[in-house]
């Protein structure tokens, strides 16, 4: 848990969240969450019928990846809101990086609460997703 | 909508964070107490909805993916989700927590529809943009989680 008297407006944590994201690794998406979407494993049909050069990453498949970096920042189950657009597709062979700034420090119904502003980038510096975030702070 | 129903579980988390590639450690111990789900984690209850439309149906022959065809769809489908160029892609997502997904909790889902709206964009033609709500309870009827997805289906194949 992010403590308050340790932040402030302005800090930044990013990570690495993935490198060289492999085909597989998608297809373990895919049978974890449930979502078979064939856009994200069947580069057949992608191709055939879709129209897109090949497979690529579900958006959940980004926004959990982007949220591990959120929770190794603010600490398990200390979040009270996360959201975010999808802005570009994330493709096989991509590596992506995460970062949250904190924008804000407020007091609420007793509680302290940072307010995360959330980008992820690809290794060509494109945005593929950019989202929020609230988490509770520790005194 | 959909009856689903969902035991939050302990092997099933561990498969999802090795997914999202997550090492917290708390997902892979063999104990269950403490374990908080990851933050994306519900969204693996569509493997608890009897009809989601993202999955082969056991038995069903009308899955859109390829077989020996580039799609298993019979001919002259709805196009919606499937053949076609028509697409539905996520465009937004966001969750409100109001109290932890803990391992244990058994969890149902209601679905309410929300606004739809309609944009021009250079990259995709026209983007027809729907919005749904989720609310997930616990046994106790306590909301845990509260959802909006965005959907957009693109006129075209979205240029990159």
């Amino acid at each position: 848990m992010l403590k308050k008297n340790e932040i402030k407006v302005g800090d930044t944590y990013s990570e690495k969240i993935v490198e060289d994201l492999k085909r597989t690794q998608i297809v373990q998406y895919a049978g974890a969450s449930g979502d078979y979407n064939p856009l994200h494993t069947d580069d057949k049909f992608t191709k055939e019928i879709a129209g897109y050069p090949g497979v690529f990453a579900h958006g959940m498949l980004s926004m959990g990846m982007t949220g591990k970096m959120l929770t190794n920042f603010v600490g398990d189950g200390t979040l009270k809101k996360y959201g975010v657009r999808f802005t570009n597709q994330v493709w096989p062979g991509d590596s992506l990086e995460s970062t949250a700034t904190i924008i804000d420090i407020k007091e609420e119904d007793g509680e302290t609460l940072a307010e995360i502003a959330i980008e992820t980038k690809n290794q060509d510096g494109a945005t593929v997703i950019t989202g929020s975030a609230i988490a509770k702070v520790g005194k | 909508m959909s009856k689903i129903k969902m035991p939050v579980e302990k092997s099933h988390i561990m498969m999802f964070a090795r997914s999202i590639g997550d090492a917290n450690p708390k997902y892979y111990e063999e104990k269950n107490e403490d374990v908080i789900a990851p933050p994306t984690f519900i969204q693996s209850s569509a493997q608890y909805d009897p009809d989601y439309f993202l999955r082969p149906k056991i038995g069903g022959d009308n899955w859109f993916g390829s077989g020996k065809e580039s799609t298993g769809m019979k001919s002259s489908g709805s196009g919606s989700g499937g053949g076609g160029a028509a697409m539905g892609l996520h465009a937004e997502q966001h969750y409100e927590y109001h109290q932890p997904l803990k391992v244990g909790d058994v969890i149902s889902a209601e679905v309410k529809p929300g606004k739809s709206w309609e944009k021009e964009s250079k990259r995709a033609g026209k983007l027809k943009f729907s919005e749904s709500v989720t609310e997930y309870r616990n046994q106790d009827g306590e909301l845990i989680i509260t959802a909006t997805s965005v959907g957009v289906v693109t006129e075209k194949p979205v240029e990159n």
